[in-house]
């Protein structure tokens, strides 16, 4: 099966008062055609950021340094252009957030927002046309009084509705790659297991690929084909899901585990750092490599 | 009734109350200005019966309370009384005069707007970068020195030893334009007079300008302020996920939401350049109503410094109504205040 994202020995710096500093020691990881991989780890340990190298959109920080391959549906990233790179963003590749409710603007209308994300892949779309296809993927999100959401602001929405729409509209130009950055933590636990089974569904339907990033192991589990275990800035263990949950090889991984039945409401405990056991080689299980 | 409406009627309350209250402080205080109207008015010849005459015809002689009273009441029938500086109803003067100040005023307000919120979009595109660096040196600029002393600077500079704009007036002498509604710019597009059209522009730009420097910088550095915080919103990482144009994502996603809470102040700027605009006006030899109300307090002239005062408040008071009407039109938390269901 061929790659939809690869990433090759990513390193990241960033510029700071007292020198530089790196974030990212070299990761490695692969997303297949319509493949869910997760990518998970504690707090502070490099998953946003790799979500913003993807996207192009942190190597246009001044102070951030980015190394590393960077291949897209076979594409090498690295030798697009600044334009090119935005092109893909919010048609081929798309991205959900945290917090739906506060990654949608506040000042525009639900359709206002929808009709620009539409008008991504198709700028000429008129209004009424976007929001005609605006309401039908609504509908594939389980809104049925789309008329009403569309002309809403995100806060006179609840959270849950906020994310099915961040969800239509996440896949609302048929990408080839999502990225999933902790979609719905800030949501109530019941409403985040809802919206994202109905990702699940949609993103299953459509053979969309996913980079799921993730504290909840109880969520990955279910969610993602294959799993990468990051921590501080390197891939300690990857591997089919049933594989790593089965066997965990790597010290650092069998702690997250151990911390699991914790996880229901949401994030990580802060794990012991001094533990050197986490500083091990990675481990890497059979059909984990690219 | 709608949220707007609701704004609005209570808004016009509390600037009834308000200009109740300047009424009278300005009612007391013009008679605490020391010196007898009357004789001042009547000037050293007059006889003391004819003076006598005058503050009872003023009613001078009763308590000022009652005097209020008599005011309210003329006010009502839209009468300020006669200005004893001009011998004309105050009313007719404050025609005269007022809309040459609130054209310079709103040239000088559409200036702030059309300068200063552009100037502070590009610094919050490009914050710590040069763009920006640029910007917020020139608006420390503007922001640091009160708008007489830019008239000032600006006519030396300009009008003077670099003579682009002209020293004094509204408009070329040679020009006859029909007054219709006491805007030059306005009544010489109405007169279909293109050339004396262009001369009021030209006249009214080096005035303006100075009156509206302050308040560019004040609207650039309010501008920039609030959008780097915009910026660092996830409403507008989703915009970048999405790959929309860094222009774009200024211009509309992360500026707009940002004009909300800039516009409280840029609208009370707009309103202070009521008052700037009489220092600016006596450098311009700008004929508006500061010529007027200095000459009017001068001579102790109770009616017209009432209604020059009462006039400016009112002016004030309706900008700034206009300024929360434009909040409640811009922000959709006001106007829907009513939370729709789930
Ligand atoms: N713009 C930046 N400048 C400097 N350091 C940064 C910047 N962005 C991120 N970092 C650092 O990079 C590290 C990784 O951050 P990142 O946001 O990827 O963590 P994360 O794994 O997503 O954590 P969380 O689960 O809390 O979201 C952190 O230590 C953070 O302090
Ligand atoms: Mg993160």
């Amino acid at each position: 099966m061929s790659d939809v994202l690869e990433v090759r020995d990513l390193c990241l710096r960033f510029r700071g008062y007292s020198g530089m500093s790196e974030v990212l020691h070299g990761i490695s990881l692969n997303v297949r055609a319509g493949e869910r991989v997760a990518l998970v780890g504690e707090s502070g340990s490099g998953k946003s950021v790799t979500a913003r190298i993807v996207l192009g959109l942190l190597q246009e920080l001044p102070s951030a340094q980015v190394e590393g391959g960077l291949f897209f549906e076979g594409e090498d990233l690295n030798r697009l252009s600044r334009r090119q790179w935005q092109a893909l963003r919010g048609t081929s590749i798309s991205m959900i957030f945290q917090d739906p409710t506060s990654s949608l603007n506040p000042v525009f209308t639900i359709g206002t927002q929808f009709a620009e994300v539409l008008r991504r892949r198709d700028p000429k779309l008129s209004r009424e046309a976007a929001d005609e296809r605006a309401g039908t993927l609504l509908q594939s999100v389980s809104i049925h009084d789309h008329a009403r959401v569309l002309g809403a602001y995100p806060f006179q929405l609840s959270g849950g509705m906020n994310q099915r729409v961040v969800i239509a509209m996440a896949l609302a130009n048929h990408p080839s790659l999502l990225i999933a950055d902790e979609p719905g933590t800030a949501l109530d636990v019941t409403v985040q297991a809802q919206t994202l089974k109905l990702m699940h569904e949609l993103v299953e339907r459509s053979g969309t690929a996913v980079l799921f990033i993730s504290h909840n192991l109880g969520v990955v589990r279910e969610f993602a084909d294959r799993v990468f275990v990051i921590y501080r800035g390197r891939i300690v263990e990857q591997g089919p899901t049933p594989a790593i949950f089965e066997d965990p090889g790597h010290a650092y991984t069998r702690a997250l585990m151990a911390a699991v039945p914790r996880i229901t409401g949401g994030g990580l405990p802060e794990l012991n750092d001094s533990e050197s056991a986490f500083l091990d080689p990675m481990v890497v299980h059979e059909g984990g490599k690219a | 009734m709608s949220a707007v409406l609701r704004l609005l009627s209570r808004r016009l309350g509390i600037s009834l109350i308000v200009l109740v209250g300047v009424s009278m402080l300005i009612f007391g205080i013009a008679r605490v200005i020391p010196g007898d109207p009357a004789r001042i008015a009547l000037g050293p010849n007059a006889t003391e019966e004819q003076v006598a005459n005058l503050r009872e015809a003023l009613h001078l002689n009763d308590p000022v309370v009652v005097q209020y009273g008599y005011f309210v009441a003329d006010l009502l029938q839209g009468d300020l009384g006669v200005s004893l500086y001009t011998n004309r109803p105050v009313t007719l003067d404050i025609a005269q005069f007022l809309p040459a100040t609130l054209e310079l005023v709103l040239f000088a307000g559409v200036l702030m707007v059309g300068i200063g919120l552009p100037l502070g979009m590009w610094s919050a595109r490009y914050r710590g970068r040069w763009p920006d660096h640029l910007i917020r040196v020139v608006s420390l600029l503007g922001v640091s020195a009160p708008s007489f002393v830019w008239a000032v600077i600006l006519m030396l500079l300009f009008a003077f030893f670099l003579p682009i704009f002209p020293i004094a007036g509204r408009i070329t002498d040679s020009f006859e334009i029909t007054r219709v509604t006491g805007f030059l710019l306005v009544d010489t597009l109405l007169a279909g007079n293109g050339a004396a059209f262009a001369d009021a522009l030209w006249h009214i730009f080096l005035p303006a300008f100075a009156l509206a420097v302050s308040g560019i910088g004040q609207a650039a550095r309010l501008t920039r302020a609030n959008m780097v915080e915009t910026y660092d919103r996830p409403y507008v990482e989703m915009a970048q996920a999405y790959g929309f144009s860094a222009r774009r994502i200024a211009a509309k996603y992360a500026f707009k939401p940002s004009l909300i809470p800039s516009l409280t102040i840029i609208g009370l700027d707009f309103a202070a350049m009521l008052g700037n605009a009489f220092l600016v006006e006596a450098v311009f030899a700008w004929p508006g109503l500061s010529r007027y109300g200095v000459a009017v307090i001068l001579r102790k002239d109770l009616n017209a410094i009432i209604g020059t005062v009462l006039i400016i408040s009112a002016t004030f008071l309706i900008v700034n109504l206009i300024v929360d009407l434009l909040i409640a039109f811009l922000n959709p938390r006001i106007r829907h205040s009513e939370r729709g269901a789930s």
